[in-house]
């Protein structure tokens, strides 16, 4: 299933970082939205942001326009403000797009776990992520810092137990 | 001619300036002196006399020389003149531009007028006689003035460059002591407007409320801020009220032409153009333009957020220029301010405006790229 823009990005506007506050404010929650479900098409989870900028994410070639340096920051700046992103460096070259919380994960695998009857197990975080058994769900092929987010999101609420291994790390759940 | 001597032209001690008169040209008796023109000089001592192209050329001649002077009339090609009968040089008289003459009379022809106070001044000069009672030292010996103009060598050529320096410094500081004397007069009176517009500010003194107010349209025409002036009204003289009436009367149609608007520098090249002479200045034009609301006239100053002033008709609404703007974007898809201007026939400046007013007020947004900036319908 190929992605579908939306209609704001055809809007050549839509580019170009409004200064009317109100008409910005919908321009960024539009821009935000339209990330998100780029890198979730596209199962992203980190991005290089000079590479964004060339990416057809930030960069429409049919209507000859592209978002400037300074506006992607200002997008990113909003989606680390709603908790979708995080710097890994600095220099704020390179991010984690979150396009689903870590809660919003945990929450997911924790119902998957419940679901098939397997609180109380031990998992593997590889299982998880790779296993047969979770194949055609959303978490399946989950990187692994955001398992381990998720995982720890669980552990808070009191859900899940994260435990070190011989070859690596491991979950029970509650 | 004869009785004249060279002089370096300095006053001595206790020897005032009277009067000088440039523009005049010595005869020897009948005959053209052979000097040029230059200025002539009356001390309470001496006339002095020196050319005006080269300073150095100075001679004087003491008054005690002047037997009596009388005036000849202008004629046809002639200037009006001076005629100065004289006594015999004494013997040991300094060196001179002539050995001898064979005329006692000398006369001053005012090539620039002025004979008539000169001859007054003289007149009186040669009545008080001031130089038998003020003694000057002996004048400097001319000798070594006399002698620049035979000096030789590189000494010589450097004595006259500091002798001519000195002399053009002395002739500037003249010259300005008089507007010194005036700058410090000035300031005296800057120093009483001060005082008495404070103390009609604190209401003290016995001013009444008419003096008040013509005093500080005083003040104002003479530009010194007057604080309490500033506070009501920006600006309240009689002259700006009226050109602020004028100014109604002569834009009504021309901002009707341009659809009720006029950017500031074109209501000043308008007027300016349209009066030929006694031209205004710009800031004349400001003051009279804010007062459009107090007198009630038709007219509004407008200042945009960039800064940019424009004159509009009071029935002008924001509102519906806004509207239409928007619907003229929506059709044509986008716009540029220049393809808006085209559009109204307005100047880019204030098409732009109105434009950035409806993005401001969220009708339209903006894409600004490579291409230029245009403006969208805000779909957002």
């Amino acid at each position: 299933m190929s992605f579908e823009w939306p209609w704001q990005y055809n809007f050549p506007p839509f580019f170009t970082l409004q200064p009317n506050v109100d008409t910005r404010q919908k321009q960024l929650a539009a821009w935000c939205s339209l990330a998100l479900s780029y890198c979730r098409h596209h199962k992203l989870y980190t991005l290089d942001v000079m590479e964004a900028q060339e990416s057809p994410m930030f960069n429409n070639k049919k209507i000859e326009r592209k978002l400037s340096m300074e506006a992607i920051q200002v997008v990113f700046e909003e989606l680390r403000k709603k908790g979708n992103l995080e710097w890994l460096d600095k220099n704020k070259s390179r991010c984690l797009v979150m396009w689903r919380r870590p809660e919003e994960w945990g929450k997911l695998i924790y119902q998957w776990v419940s679901k098939n009857g397997m609180v109380n197990s031990v998992f593997t975080l590889y299982e998880l992520s790779n296993g047969d058994d979770t194949e055609g769900e959303e978490f399946h092929g989950l990187e692994e810092w955001m398992l381990l987010r998720s995982l720890q999101a669980l552990q808070t609420d009191g859900k899940a137990e994260v435990i070190t291994m011989d070859d690596g790390k491991g979950v029970k759940f509650f | 001619m004869d009785r004249f001597s060279w002089s370096n032209g300095l006053l001595e001690i206790n020897e005032t300036l009277v009067i000088q008169q440039r523009g005049v040209r010595l005869y020897d008796g009948d005959d053209k002196a052979k000097l040029d023109v230059g200025a002539t000089l009356l001390s309470t001592h001496r006339l002095i006399w020196r050319d005006a192209k080269n300073h150095e050329c100075c001679i004087a001649m003491p008054l005690s020389q002047i037997i009596f002077f009388e005036e000849q009339a202008a004629g046809i090609g002639k200037s009006a003149k001076i005629v100065v009968h004289l006594h015999p040089a004494p013997p040991n008289k300094e060196p001179g531009p002539y050995q001898h003459s064979k005329y006692s009379y000398i006369k001053l022809s005012f090539k620039e007028h002025g004979q008539i106070e000169f001859y007054r001044r003289l007149t009186e000069e040669m009545t008080q006689k001031r130089w038998e009672s003020t003694p000057v030292s002996q004048p400097i010996p001319t000798g070594p003035q006399a002698g620049k103009t035979r000096a030789v060598g590189i000494v010589g050529i450097e004595r006259k460059i500091e002798e001519k320096r000195k002399e053009t410094d002395k002739n500037i500081s003249e010259a300005f002591e008089d507007l010194s004397k005036l700058m410090v007069k000035a300031k005296e009176m800057v120093e009483v407007s001060k005082s008495i517009a404070n103390k009609i500010k604190d209401k003290q003194g016995d001013i009444t409320e008419d003096e008040t107010i013509r005093f500080k349209s005083y003040l104002l025409s003479m530009g010194i801020a007057n604080p309490v002036t500033r506070e009501t009204h920006g600006s309240g003289t009689h002259y700006h009220m009226q050109l602020a009436k004028q100014l109604g009367d002569m834009l009504q149609a021309p901002l009707e032409e341009r659809g009720g608007m006029m950017a500031l520098t074109e209501v000043y090249c308008l007027v300016n153009r349209a009066r030929g002479m006694e031209l205004l200045s710009p800031e004349d034009l400001l003051n009279a333009c804010k007062m459009f609301e107090s007198l009630k006239l038709p007219l509004r100053l407008r200042v945009f957020d960039s800064g940019v002033m424009v004159v509009q008709l009071q029935s002008h609404s924001e509102e519906e220029m806004i509207a239409s703007a928007l619907d003229n974007v929506s059709e044509k898809g986008s716009l540029t301010a220049e393809e808006f201007a085209k559009l109204l026939g307005l100047s880019v400046l204030l098409s732009k405006e109105r434009l950035l007013l409806a993005e401001k007020m969220g009708h339209l947004c903006r894409d600004d790229s490579v291409e230029g900036l245009r403006f969208y319908p805000n779909l957002f």
